[in-house]
């Protein structure tokens, strides 16, 4: 008895979480317009998902990265720009929900460490080749 | 110097333990906040999620005393967990309506059917528009909505019996 409740609990949790409509039109449908579909791509592979924290919106499977896609194309359908999709998105989840962080005073060691580290790295194998030689 | 140095892999070491202990103790928040708190609501107008009820527009949500908006669907195991503690504030008074997210009239109505209906207004909001645009990232969340129309409070996951006193505390704080 337990044991089939358990298997039952196993298959109807599943089901329950996602909801019986369709996906939105343009979740998974691209845009006429190759050149406007390559943009909404674009951003959309710098959305992240909010339900799986970690995906981008392009690869997640969620309903919520769905109609987030769809969202995304159709303010680039209507002549929006990425940038203005991403800010009106950032307004409302924060910096989280995009993947390119802002270059401001908090996220600059974030951008310098990369240089940081170049130059440490020159600076010891130069060190290196000035004992050999 | 060289005498310490040899403890140097043993602080490491304990550093780690401390850093693993303290996040097995204290996991990280992963709940992704609206930023629209402090916000005026976004302007939308939805049409009704179900028959007998009417649907939600913004303008519902500026009426001169606060409200709860709830997000939630029929779909939503967690949004079963909280229906009678809706219920509850509905019955201290508090004015509630709710946004059902990808949801059916057929099946929004065997929902409150079933669970009590707490809710005044109720939109539909077929492709999340109302709750992309709300900053809410899953169902159920929960709103608090001030008289002039500005966002005050949001609850992430369902209601527990623990967080009744403090949304009724945030209630009368935005009146």
């Amino acid at each position: 008895m337990r044991c089939w409740l358990l298997a039952l609990a196993l298959l109807a949790a599943p089901v329950l979480a996602d909801s019986d409509l369709p996906s939105a039109r343009w979740a998974n449908e691209q845009l006429p317009d190759p050149r406007q579909e390559a943009a909404a791509k674009a951003l959309m592979e710098e959305l992240r998902c909010l339900v799986c924290q970690g995906q981008s919106i392009a690869d997640s499977d969620a309903e919520l990265a769905g109609d987030m896609r769809a969202l995304v194309r159709q303010r680039i359908a209507a002549g929006e720009k990425p940038e203005a999709v991403r800010a009106w998105l950032t307004e409302r989840y924060g910096d989280w929900v995009s993947y390119r962080p802002p270059v401001e005073p908090l996220t600059w060691p974030l951008w310098i460490m990369p240089l940081l580290l170049l130059g440490a790295g020159a600076l010891l194998l130069r060190k290196r080749f000035r004992r050999r030689g | 110097m060289s005498r310490y140095l040899r403890f140097v892999p043993l602080a490491v070491l304990l550093l780690f333990v401390v850093v693993v202990a303290w996040r097995l103790v204290m996991p990280e928040d992963t709940k992704v906040r609206s930023q629209m708190t402090g916000q005026p609501v976004p302007t939308f107008a939805l049409a009704p999620a179900t028959n007998g009820i009417p649907g939600l527009s913004s303008k519902d949500l500026a009426t001169g005393q606060p409200r709860l908006v709830n997000v939630f669907a029929s779909w939503c195991v967690p949004c079963i967990a909280e229906a009678p503690l809706l219920m509850e504030l509905k019955r201290q008074g508090v004015p509630i309506d709710a946004v059902a997210v990808r949801d059916k009239p057929a099946d929004v109505a065997e929902f409150l059917g079933r669970h009590g209906n707490p809710f005044e207004r109720i939109g539909a909001d077929d492709e999340s528009r109302v709750q992309i645009a709300l900053g809410s990232s899953g169902v159920p969340e929960t709103f608090i909505v001030d008289g002039r129309g500005v966002i005050r409070y949001q609850h992430m996951g369902p209601i527990e019996p623990g967080d009744v006193p403090a949304l009724l505390g945030e209630w009368e704080k935005a009146r």
